[in-house]
């Protein structure tokens, strides 16, 4: 087998950050905050280079919709092992409010563009925890999709996928072409360093824009308000057991 | 690749994944280059063999120390017990 695979990026707030909402209660707070590529993401490109180091695959395209700064997600999936990169540039206030509908189209008008045999991401990306991009990228091109795959085994034409869902673990067999979203216990991704960064540089990111691939970013869905959660009430102590019951039928808890 | 020129590379990538270290940037670079400057009259190759040696055990370390942190965080966000 000689995969084609297409990996996609997403550029958001590092996962040690401490999130401030902005004052205006429109969103989250990101200038000058520290950014890197999305954790499922990076387990999804993992896979995706484990696969070429098994001869699985033949050819990695990871792939990224954002500002400028994408560039640097892009570099560092290339450096983790992607042979080349797409960065569909929008502007900042147009990618406020960019949505997974919007990706999925871009993917899957990526996917025919560039004759891609699989289609792997994260998730759900840690910013707007949306669960939604492999979904929609499946259902727009008519391709079955895997999700929350814990574990992906390729088998002439097509795979075998453990997915991790509420009740446990479900193995399901997928044709290919397919959707593949990458879970937590994938795989652990390598660290992009120093040297590979280096070497990555020379490899190609091509640079698109929305209208080059047919696509409407504009946003079907309106963000109304962004707040914090309610702050954490102190807890009260208690003399013994009694007590305790007592307070709790107060509350209403009986 | 030559003794000196493996010296730099392994402060370069050590500096590099200092970024990311939880007690801060600037407290791992002070670390860093008193670590190198600690070393830095060692003339015999096979002590300064060893000492890159133990650079590259520290770049081992730190990328463990991350992996485990991210994997841990995320965990405990999305996966309940």
């Amino acid at each position: 087998m000689s995969l084609r695979i297409l990996v996609g990026c997403k550029r958001v707030i590092d996962y040690a950050v401490k999130i401030r909402v902005k004052p205006d209660k429109s969103g989250v707070i990101t200038e000058g905050v520290k950014h890197s590529m999305n954790p499922f993401d990076e387990i999804a490109i993992e896979e995706a280079v484990r696969m070429k180091e098994k001869k699985i695959a033949k050819e990695i395209v990871a792939f990224s919709c954002g500002p400028t700064q994408c560039q640097e997600t892009l570099r560092t999936a290339l450096a983790m092992g992607a042979d080349r990169g797409i960065h569909v540039e929008v502007s900042g206030p147009e990618y406020e409010t960019l949505q997974p509908l919007h990706i999925s189209k871009m993917l899957a008008k990526l996917a025919k563009d560039e004759q891609i045999d699989l289609i792997i991401v994260g998730k759900q990306a840690i910013d707007d925890d949306c669960n939604q991009t492999a979904q929609m990228t499946a259902a727009l091109l008519g391709w079955p999709q895997a999700t929350s795959a814990s574990k992906i085994e390729a088998k002439d034409g097509s795979l075998q996928v453990v997915r991790e869902i509420d009740g446990g673990l479900e193995t399901i067999k997928v044709k290919l072409p397919s959707v593949v979203s990458a879970d937590l216990r994938l795989n652990e991704p390598r660290y992009a360093t120093l040297p590979n960064i280096m070497k990555a540089k020379k490899k190609p990111i091509k640079k698109l824009a929305p209208k080059d691939l047919g696509i409407d970013v504009s946003p079907r869905i309106q963000v109304v308000t962004v707040e914090e959660p309610p702050v954490r009430q102190a807890g009260a102590k208690v003399e013994n057991v009694d007590a305790v019951v007592e307070k709790l039928k107060a509350l209403g808890h009986a | 690749m030559s003794q000196h020129s493996r010296v730099m590379t392994l402060y370069k990538t050590l500096l590099h994944l200092g970024k990311e270290y939880p007690g801060g940037y600037p407290y791992f670079r002070n670390k860093l280059k008193n670590a190198f400057m600690k070393n830095s009259s060692l003339k015999d190759p096979k002590e300064i063999d060893s000492a890159i040696a133990r650079g590259e055990f520290v770049i081992k370390e730190l990328e463990a120390l991350y992996m485990l942190r991210k994997y841990r965080a995320l965990k405990k966000r999305y996966y309940e017990d």
